[in-house]
């Protein structure tokens, strides 16, 4: 299972947890199946089936560049982040 | 000079210091730059800017201007074509479209507000005096202080602010949000020594020489072709087809060399107005160049804002607990560089708690842009400040205390994510090793009074998308096409890489940058990622050419592919002493099946974390405040320099720069909201004379993720010289500036109060 590390705000959906672990064999099934756990965190995470702008899903130590797609093995880790620009 | 810290394979390209492929355009000045950009036809354009930083348009009249001899056309943002169904515009695209052509509001003095193409750049200047703008003066928000004030007036009527998943209204707050690690509110109870200070940065300007320019042609077929001063061509493309409601097949955006960019070139401009003016003009081409007051009013600096910073440590000489609330300045629009602030801020410590709130603040200053290393310099500032106060009063020693307490492969960033392989005390141990450390400051006059100050900085570097391609030219040379602007001497480093790959002298490497046509796509060159990643993927068509090549040599060996092997540029026969070099075999290519061809693409993510450390002596004049850096030693962990001597050279930049904004840079801002220092005479950059030559260690701790190793150089050493400076004047004064500038006033201030 993944263990997603979730933005401070959506901790308060999932008790204060430090991660939750959710199955899935890629990003896009771990959201949909986060959702199921914790109705109303998909919409803060996914926006027209893309991640929200905005967003950068770190899977393992650095962005994906695959998006939902990115596949992902047990205890990846996954943070949800503000997405960051350089110079 | 450079460290290994491991043993690695002894490379023939990589680590040499060849001459640069573009090296003899630019220093006999053949090299084309926006501003040498001559068409058939060519009229100019000019800008007109708002007076005022904060006022509502009322009417715009551009009936005079029109009628001026001379002119072609006169546009306001009504011309701009997204600007026609406002309600169906994405709110990232509505607030930079409305920063190119202001769209009912001004938001900083130098907003452009209308633009005209004439015969010529003087008239087209007279015609901008003709228009006529009636304005409503509101209130300016001049700082994070005034933006979050009750009752403050709010830059964007319309904004949905983000408040940690709320949604809130009418407010200067664009967006704020938070990381925490553990508990850090509830440890500093357990912490034996607590220190809290706050710190206020003033608004720079990364002062790239060259002024952003752009040549647009919108021909009669309906195809818009843009040649522009960027650091990003697919950047300008893509912006400019949405703001003008264009596929991108119908713009293509052309490589101009580059004077200076520094993040300020990441942002998009003028060539939606230029195309716009060059439809209404009869399809002629029109170029456009800001003067230096529009590039200090109009273009992106980097944020000031408010830093807080409280740190906890134990009596064992841990940090158990960091806290940090950053606001800053985004500028008239949202998107100034928390998100990497709020990353950078403790990222060079293994802190078990942390709380780190940030907030992007609407100010009515031009929208703020990257500037290396975006963030990363104001918050190390406060943070190492603090670090050296504490270590100060505990009496630990500066080095060892970091070296305690530093970041390693996994440890847990401020935002959560694990670090993989880092060099962080690698860096550190060859700071404490360096004769710099261990000598004693030069004191050299009586009458002067002397310093020494140390920090450190972090910058994560960057991945994202590049594109080479490869021909095998018939007579064994190799053509390179990539997509990625050349600003820090990248044609050389990305050719190196390649050359490596193929077993050739890099002289074999003939790079070259086409058009958004006839390259895929690639980012924008920013975020340290070009030799990263553009090197990256050099590599991996080099791979590529090897495995086609081989294939042209099982024909003509009658061998199969399995039985070849290559090496040092060289093919062999595993079984017989055949043997060819990749000379040879391009003169014999053709009838195997034509030309030889590779094309790689990529889409890389972080490029691995770069640390930097910086060592100041200054000396100060106590009765002017007058000071100067007087020696200067740069530490970096570069995973593996490409072009040993470009790497240098990136690093004694960025640590000129962040001198400079140490010392005496600032947006001066009135009590109108203008800005008062809009020429290089008044806004105070370093020049050569100013500084000593700032010593480099590079240190090579390879980064797992790429093929050479390589980190990224460019932004990192921007992040110490405001701390190690400040701690300086700590050093020499007794006294510490909590605010940039430190400018002789503040010095003088702190001198005369003890």
């Amino acid at each position: 299972m993944a263990k997603l590390f979730l933005p401070y705000h959506l901790k308060k959906a999932t008790n204060d947890e430090d991660y939750v672990e959710v199955k899935g064999k890629n990003l896009r099934e771990v959201i949909d199946n986060l959702e199921k756990m914790y109705p109303g965190t998909k919409e803060y995470l996914v926006e027209e089936n893309r991640i929200k702008p905005g967003l950068a899903a770190i899977c393992g130590y650095s962005a994906t560049r695959k998006g939902l797609l990115q596949e992902l093995e047990d205890d990846t880790e996954v943070h949800f982040l503000p997405s960051i620009a350089g110079g | 000079m450079t460290i290994n810290f491991e043993s690695k394979k002894k490379y023939n390209v990589i680590g040499t210091n060849p001459i640069r492929h573009d090296g003899y355009d630019k220093v006999t000045g053949r090299a084309i730059y926006g501003a040498d950009v001559k068409l058939p036809g060519l009229i100019w354009g000019e800008v007109l800017r708002s007076p005022y930083a904060h006022a509502r348009i009322k009417s715009i009249d551009t009936s005079k201007a029109e009628k001026m001899d001379g002119v072609f056309a006169v546009i306001t943002s009504k011309d701009i074509p997204i600007n026609k169904n406002r309600s169906g515009i994405d709110v990232n695209l509505k607030r930079d479209v409305d920063n190119i052509l202001a769209y009912e509001k001004v938001l900083y003095k130098g907003h452009p507000v209308a633009a005209v193409s004439a015969a010529d750049r003087n008239t087209a200047k007279e015609a901008c005096k003709l228009i006529e703008v009636k304005y409503e003066i509101l209130e300016p928000v001049k700082n994070v202080d005034e933006a979050i004030a009750k009752n403050a007036p709010i830059l964007l009527e319309d904004i949905e602010a983000d408040h940690l998943g709320k949604t809130v209204n009418n407010t200067n707050i664009a967006k704020h949000f938070r990381h925490e690690l553990g508990d850090a509110n509830n440890e500093f109870k357990n912490s034996d020594y607590i220190l809290e200070k706050e710190f206020n940065l003033q608004m720079v300007h990364q002062g790239y020489i060259e002024p952003h320019n752009a040549t647009a042609h919108w021909d009669e077929n309906d195809h818009l072709s843009l040649w522009s001063s960027t650091q990003g061509m697919f950047a300008v493309r893509d912006l400019t087809a949405g703001f003008l409601d264009l596929p991108i097949s119908k713009v293509t955006s052309n490589y101009v060399e580059i004077g200076g960019g520094f993040g300020g070139k990441t942002k998009v401009y003028l060539p939606p107005v230029a195309a716009i003016l060059s439809k209404k003009s009869g399809h002629k081409p029109v170029k456009i160049i800001m003067d230096r007051i529009s590039v200090f009013q109009g273009s992106g600096p980097a944020p000031g804002g408010k830093i807080i910073v409280k740190i906890g440590v134990t009596n064992e000489g841990k940090i158990n607990s960091g806290a940090v609330d950053i606001k800053l300045e985004a500028g008239a629009y949202p998107g100034s560089a928390i998100p990497a602030a709020a990353v950078c801020c403790l990222a060079c410590y293994n802190i078990p708690n942390i709380r780190v709130d940030a907030y992007d603040v609407l100010v009515n200053k031009p929208k703020s842009a990257a500037y290396r290393a975006p963030g990363s310099p104001q918050v190390s500032f406060a943070v190492e400040s603090v670090i050296d106060e504490i270590c100060e009063k505990m009496t630990w020693d500066k080095i060892d205390f970091r070296i305690a307490n530093a970041s390693k492969e996994g440890t847990r960033k401020p935002d959560g994510v694990l670090y993989h392989k880092i060099g962080f005390i690698e860096t550190l141990e060859a700071a404490k090793n360096s004769d710099h450390w261990n000598s004693k400051i030069d004191k050299k006059d009586k009458n002067k009074i002397y310093g020494r100050g140390i920090a450190c900085g972090y910058w994560h570097n960057g991945g994202n998308r590049s594109t080479v391609d490869l021909i095998l030219q018939d007579d064994g040379n190799i053509a390179l096409n990539e997509g990625s602007a050349d600003i820090g001497g990248t044609r050389t480093s990305i050719s190196m890489q390649v050359a490596e790959t193929l077993g050739m002298p890099v002289e074999s490497i003939h790079p070259s940058i086409p058009d958004t046509d006839k390259i895929g796509f690639t980012a924008t060159t920013g975020g340290s990622r070009t030799t990263y990643a553009t090197g990256y993927a050099g590599w991996e068509a080099a791979n590529k050419l090897i495995e086609e090549m081989k294939k042209r040599v099982s024909i003509l060996w009658e061998e199969p592919e399995e039985e070849i092997d290559f090496a040092d540029g060289n093919f062999y026969s595993k079984k017989s002493d055949l043997k060819m070099n990749i000379e040879e075999l391009a003169t014999k290519i053709n009838p195997t099946g034509g030309p030889v061809t590779s094309t790689a693409s990529v889409n890389l993510s972080a490029a691995g974390n770069g640390f930097g450390i910086g060592i100041c002596d200054l000396e100060i004049d106590p009765h002017t405040g007058k000071t100067d850096v007087i020696r200067y030693t740069a530490v970096q962990d570069v995973g593996k320099a490409i072009y040993p001597q470009y790497a240098e050279g990136q690093i004694r930049g960025g640590a000129v720069q962040g001198i400079g904004w140490a010392l005496n840079e600032e947006y001066y801002i009135e009590k109108d909201g203008t800005m008062a220092n809009t020429s290089f005479l008044d806004y105070r950059m370093p020049t050569a004379l100013d500084m000593p030559n700032i010593d480099v260690i590079m240190v090579e701790v390879a980064n797992p993720l790429h093929p050479f190793g390589v980190r990224g150089v460019g932004e990192v050493p921007i992040v110490p010289p405001l701390a190690a400076v400040g701690n300086a004047i700590k050093d020499a004064t007794g006294s510490r500036i909590y605010s940039t500038p430190m400018k002789p006033r503040k010095i003088l201030e702190v001198i005369d109060n003890g």
